[in-house]
């Protein structure tokens, strides 16, 4: 059985579009995330001032 | 919610910044020079002098070796450093292990030059060092990955600031690269030849995923993270979209490792290998514009600094031609547009839109506001700094449209047939044609390299300024001490 699938992993024709669902996927998910949520845009947001919390 | 506790900027390690930094405008001089010598052996072929030492295959990799790695990496390693403790609020990490990667990284740049002047060379282009020299570069790297993390994990602030990011997708994709792209066998344990341990297209393959992921983490993602932290500090403002930054930096590392192939079009390696390389390089524009977008609309509201801080203008500058070559670089990956620019010199006229007109803009841009903040004093000389920007923008045109004028001229030539069917040129008239638009890019070379020294002579300045200044204040204490007692 694991055999199998190692073997299934082996053929570029299986592993080409896997790897294009896996990484769509994940980068869909990373856009959902940042831009989904009003609170969580605000903290996202606030991190952008990390550079001005020191003087110089 | 970022955190409000606070660490004095004394208690940074500052020398270590200031080493990398001088040694990276040493490098950028030295790099630069030897680039304006080798394209005016180009020029003038007479100025090799029949000596196996400066002769143009030598030198080339001393320029590239100079310029990437002495000007690039010291530059890297300098912001970096700086920008990791000043984000993170907490002293670099380990005492000797970063005075370990400032001579480790120094020996491997000056032996690297020095053995190639004497034919020493694995002949992959970047990456020509020899095996000993690798074994010093890994080592070093780890070091640098182990400086970096650690300090990460004892930062005060909570969140690590979207330029770390960048920097430790760099540190880690430069270690796997010159990891696996080196794997080679010493023909002896006295020798400094090897034999690379891929073979055939497969090794080709392996060079050019190394070749172009070395533009994509070493030359665009590390220097983005200096973007990221150098132009809203300089522009007095945070960067445009926090959120735009996390979209930019994963859709970038996520595209970037697939595109080397596009190097390889027309060539034994298999066709769809080459397309697949070719639909990424042309994904790969949206996050890059997202990222000038991004870096370039930081300055909302605050356009007039454009007139005003020649900072700021390097570093917008910088935005705008990384914009422009990450659009001309996907063009060119096209089959089609690749099958005229491939061999000629619109390649090495592109290169060289990004490496000066993005890598070493930013970097200017990002020092010009680092000196004065180490040596806690003045820049010695605003004119000199727009004397250098101007020098710069005029060496980078002069450059880049000469090379547009050869490359476009050259492919245009070589694929020229006469009625007959018969090639309408000979390859030495493609040569005698490339002769103006060479003198015109020397003539570049030389106007970028005259302004980077005349930023050396200001930072000289600026430091002696400093040690002045210092050595009065103390002279007054002192007198004031003594007037007491």
């Amino acid at each position: 059985m694991l055999a199998d699938i190692f073997n299934w992993f082996t053929h570029l024709e299986n592993t080409k579009p896997f790897a294009l669902v896996l990484f769509f996927i994940t980068f869909v998910g990373i856009i959902v995330y940042v831009f989904s949520n009003k609170k969580r845009n605000k903290r996202l947001e606030s991190y952008k001032n990390i550079p001005f919390e020191e003087k110089d | 919610m970022s955190a409000t506790s606070q660490v004095s900027p004394q208690s940074y390690n500052y020398d270590i910044v200031k080493m990398f930094t001088i040694m990276a405008l040493v490098w950028g001089i030295l790099g630069m020079f030897t680039g304006v010598y080798i394209a005016s052996e180009l020029t003038w072929p007479i100025l090799n002098f029949d000596t196996p030492e400066i002769t143009f295959g030598r030198l080339r990799p001393v320029h590239t070796t100079l310029v990437i790695f002495g000007f690039g990496g010291s530059a890297l390693f300098a912001t970096s450093y700086y920008v990791v403790q000043r984000t993170c609020q907490t002293r670099l990490w380990g005492e000797l292990l970063p005075s370990y990667t400032f001579w480790g990284w120094q020996i491997a740049v000056a032996s690297a030059a020095v053995s190639y002047m004497l034919g020493y060379t694995q002949a992959r282009e970047y990456a020509e060092m020899v095996w000993p020299i690798d074994i010093l570069i890994a080592v070093t790297w780890v070091a640098y990955l182990v400086i970096y993390v650690m300090t990460l994990r004892k930062r005060s602030q909570p969140h690590i600031y979207v330029a770390n990011w960048f920097f430790i997708a760099f540190i880690l994709a430069t270690a796997i690269l010159h990891i696996f792209n080196n794997m080679a066998m010493p023909v002896g344990l006295f020798s400094l030849s090897s034999y690379s341990l891929h073979a055939g297209v497969q090794d080709a393959m392996t060079q050019w995923w190394y070749g172009h992921n070395a533009v994509g983490f070493f030359l665009t993602a590390a220097f983005l993270g200096m973007m990221y932290y150098f132009v809203p500090k300089q522009a007095g403002r945070p960067v445009y979209s926090y959120r735009l930054s996390i979209i930019h930096f994963w859709a970038l590392i996520f595209l970037y490792m697939w595109v080397g192939a596009h190097h390889l079009h027309w060539t034994a390696l298999p066709d769809w290998t080459s397309t697949l390389a070719a639909t990424f390089s042309i994904l790969l524009l949206l996050p890059s514009w997202g990222g000038m977008i991004n870096g370039i609309m930081t300055l909302s509201g605050a356009w007039e600094r454009l007139r005003s801080d020649p900072v700021v203008r390097f570093l917008i500058v910088a935005l705008a031609f990384y914009g422009m070559s990450t659009f001309e670089g996907p063009l060119m990956s096209l089959k089609s547009v690749n099958a005229l620019s491939h061999y000629t010199d619109w390649t090495i006229g592109h290169v060289h839109s990004g490496a000066l007109g993005w890598v070493a803009m930013v970097t200017f841009g990002s020092f010009y506001h680092l000196i004065p903040r180490l040596w806690e004093t003045e820049f010695y000389s605003k004119r000199l700094i727009n004397v250098h920007f101007y020098l710069a923008v005029v060496g980078i045109i002069l450059y880049i449209s000469a090379l547009w004028v050869a490359g476009i001229g050259q492919g245009l030539m070589w694929r020229a047939f006469d009625s007959y069917g018969n090639l309408a040129y000979t390859f030495i008239e493609t040569v005698e044609f490339l002769h103006l638009p060479y003198f015109m890019r020397t003539l570049g070379g030389a106007f970028f390299v005259t302004g980077i020294i005349v930023m050396g002579y200001n930072t000289y300045m600026t430091i002696r300024k400093s040690r002045l200044e210092k050595a009065e204040f103390e002279a007054k204490i002192a007198a004031k001490m003594a007037s007491a007692q």
